[in-house]
């Protein structure tokens, strides 16, 4: 029986310095290297394959499939990309992961370039957090130094050169094919696919987009084995993986399990909902994933799991919200933000996203009748699956999926004049300064 | 405050940066954070220097710059101060937080405070989206240090004190640098901070620390392992 939390790339994070070599290598840190080395790129790229791993980044495509799909007998360089663009409202495990761990990442990026054949590889992080921009490049100079990089590594014979890049805040440079345009220097707007990055990626060469968690956990595959990571997990949801609590929880944070952990049993670990309050609504990754509700405490939070009810898995971010939040509120910022962060390439997101502000802004106001609910629904449907990238079904989500759990709330809104609640309640120090 | 000119030295760390990659319009972004670093902001002439080492024009530069919210058009503070109102800081107290701010400084979103008599530094507000620190919330960043689990009270006294060219510490890194200064670490100069602060904050070691008391831990690894054992099957 596996425990209940199974701490991996979160196991150095309580180490003094964990952030440096010798730390990370005293706790057997890039000795994975050599095993990936002492087999052929096919072998490795099968190990992933079979221990299940699926993308960590929101998707859960399966991370050695995608490896297969570079076409190896293209005579272009390969590259590998690391996204660390961490944007998705809600998510927040890869910055902690690269502020503690750097050097995890830094050596799943060398085992997945070898795997993949790519003599280069960039580490595209969000511009935004600086402290951890500071640890990622200390950890490649460091790996570079110590010989983990470079040319000839470990006398392998096989070259690899690593490149953090910086990004200058967009959101939607999260998206795989955004973020290209980024790295390319342009603005960030998604490209058609087919052809996919794998076959038509940075500057048009075969190129892998990987999630920082994903490949984060490829060093732990190598050397425990296949098998090792695919007794975690559920049966098609494999491994461990980092689930987010924040709101109003008592104890917010980062807690690294298997797939298939359901938030009651997070929540039991977290302290349960902060005192004297009981859940509301909750997303299980991030705000691009479907609002779910307390009947949904006991799915497995796996992929399968939370896609029967109708969700995604997406990225943990598992945001909780307690019966003081207006879910109209919650869903009118959610729904600015995705207005704010289209990229502008195709119309129904571009101008979708401004109606769904302006719709969202007179029912939270108490404007309008229930008549506007249904043309909402209606401008959803008409955003959701048109557009190049998810950014603007992402944007449907909680608007859809509110109004299918509360939609007396927004009538609510209606038949009060105005929000019935008070935002004053919802704080972090409510009922703190006053306890009357 | 003055602007420096791209001289001879910031060309050439333009051209660095822009060497880093197979091709180097790649550079385009941490080369608009160097012209950030030495101009406080994306001027025209730093456009036209971009566009010139990269040999592309100087619209096509402007296209990019225009499009990602961390350049700035106008100048910015010393400290440069964003409090996160994406729904879950906004609703755990970053909407009060940014209120009191606006109303303390008496500024809007996106600009800079009236640097009074007395003060040493000089700020900005801007409200942000979701910095990856929700476990935190309510969430603030000055120069893209994390300010973490903020008040509306303590949002003053952080900006009272910048003003003041007090010594602030961030709760997750560093002595807080100046925004010119953070943005030559992103332009990729390394400032030799990256050892200060802690390894993780409190929040992301809850899960830690109680698999810890519990004796929790990943399963065993296999004493052979298993890929090992697999290719001496066949």
């Amino acid at each position: 029986m596996t425990d209940m939390l199974t701490p991996v790339l979160t196991d150095m994070w309580d180490v003094e310095q964990g952030w440096k070599l010798a730390p990370y290598e005293s706790k057997g840190g890039y000795a994975a290297l050599d095993i990936a080395f002492g087999m052929s790129q096919d072998d490795v790229i099968t190990a992933v394959k079979d221990s299940g791993l699926r993308g960590r980044g929101g998707a859960g495509f399966p991370t050695g499939m995608k490896w297969s799909f570079i076409p190896q007998d293209n005579p272009r360089p390969k590259y590998l990309v690391v996204n660390a663009d961490e944007s998705e409202p809600g998510t927040c495990k890869d910055i902690p992961l690269m502020m503690g761990n750097p050097h995890v990442l830094v050596e799943g990026v060398i085992i997945s370039s070898y795997a993949i054949r790519a003599n280069k590889a960039f580490i595209y992080i969000r511009g935004e957090v600086l402290h951890v921009i500071r640890r990622v490049q200390a950890a490649v100079e460091e790996a570079y130094a110590a010989g983990h990089l470079g040319k000839n590594i470990h006398g392998s014979g096989y070259d690899l050169d690593v490149v953090v890049h910086a990004g200058a805040g967009a959101y939607i440079c999260g998206e795989e094919t955004a973020l290209l345009e980024g790295l390319e220097g342009r603005r960030g707007q998604p490209r058609l696919r087919p052809p996919f990055p794998a076959v038509a990626g940075l500057y048009a060469s075969p190129t892998v987009i990987n999630n920082v968690e994903s490949i984060a956990s490829v060093p732990a595959i190598v050397k425990n084995g296949a098998a090792w990571f695919a007794s975690m997990g559920t049966e098609k949801s494999k491994g461990h993986g980092i689930f987010s609590l924040s709101g109003h929880v008592q104890n917010p944070g980062q807690y690294e399990a298997p797939l298939g952990i359901t938030l009651r049993e997070l929540l039991d670990l977290a302290g349960g909902i902060r005192h004297g309050h009981e859940i509301k609504f909750w997303t299980p990754g991030g705000s691009s994933t479907p609002l779910l509700t307390a009947e949904h405490l006991d799915i497995p939070l796996d992929f399968e799991g939370v896609g029967a009810v109708g969700s995604m898995l997406g990225t943990r971010a598992l945001q909780i919200f307690d019966e003081t939040v207006c879910v109209v509120r919650a869903v009118l910022r959610w729904t600015e933000f995705y207005k704010h962060e289209s990229c502008g390439k195709c119309t129904p997101c571009r101008e979708g996203t401004w109606w769904l502000v302006q719709a969202l802004t007179r029912l939270e106001n108490g404007q309008g009748t229930e008549a506007d609910l249904d043309q909402l629904l209606d401008q959803c449907d008409n955003i959701l699956g048109r557009s190049f990238c998810a950014l603007g079904d992402g944007a449907t989500s909680p608007i859809s999926s509110s109004i299918e759990h509360f939609r007396d709330e927004y009538l609510a809104h209606l038949a009060h004049g105005g929000c019935p609640f008070d935002a004053a309640r919802s704080t972090a120090w409510a009922g703190t300064e006053v306890s009357a | 405050m003055s602007t420096q000119p791209i001289d001879e030295k910031t060309i050439a760390e333009l051209r660095e940066i822009a060497a880093r990659y197979p091709e180097p319009r790649s550079g385009l972004l941490p080369m608009l954070h160097l012209v950030q670093s030495v101009q406080g902001r994306v001027t025209p002439e730093g456009i036209e220097a971009c566009a010139a080492v990269l040999d592309i024009s100087a619209a096509e530069v402007s296209g990019v710059a225009t499009f990602y919210t961390m350049y700035k058009r106008h100048g910015v503070g010393d400290y440069h101060v964003g409090v996160c109102t994406n729904t879950l800081c906004a609703v755990m107290g970053g909407d009060e937080i940014f209120a009191r701010l606006k109303e303390h400084l008496d500024i809007g979103n996106d600009e800079v405070a009236v640097q009074r008599q007395g003060d040493s530094k000089t700020v900005s507000l801007e409200h942000i989206e979701c910095n990856a620190a929700c476990d935190f919330a309510p969430v603030m960043m000055v120069n893209w240090e994390f300010m973490d689990n903020q008040t509306p009270e303590s949002a003053v006294q952080l900006v009272e004190s910048l003003r003041a060219g007090h010594e602030i510490q961030s709760t997750r890194g560093p002595k807080l640098c100046t925004f010119r200064e953070a943005e030559r670490v992103l332009a990729g100069f390394p400032d030799g901070l990256v050892d200060e602060g802690p390894t993780a904050g409190p929040p992301s070691l809850v899960g830690l620390k109680i698999a810890r008391e519990r004796g929790w831990t990943a399963p065993d690894a296999p004493t052979t392992p298993a890929i090992e054992a697999k290719e001496s099957d066949q």
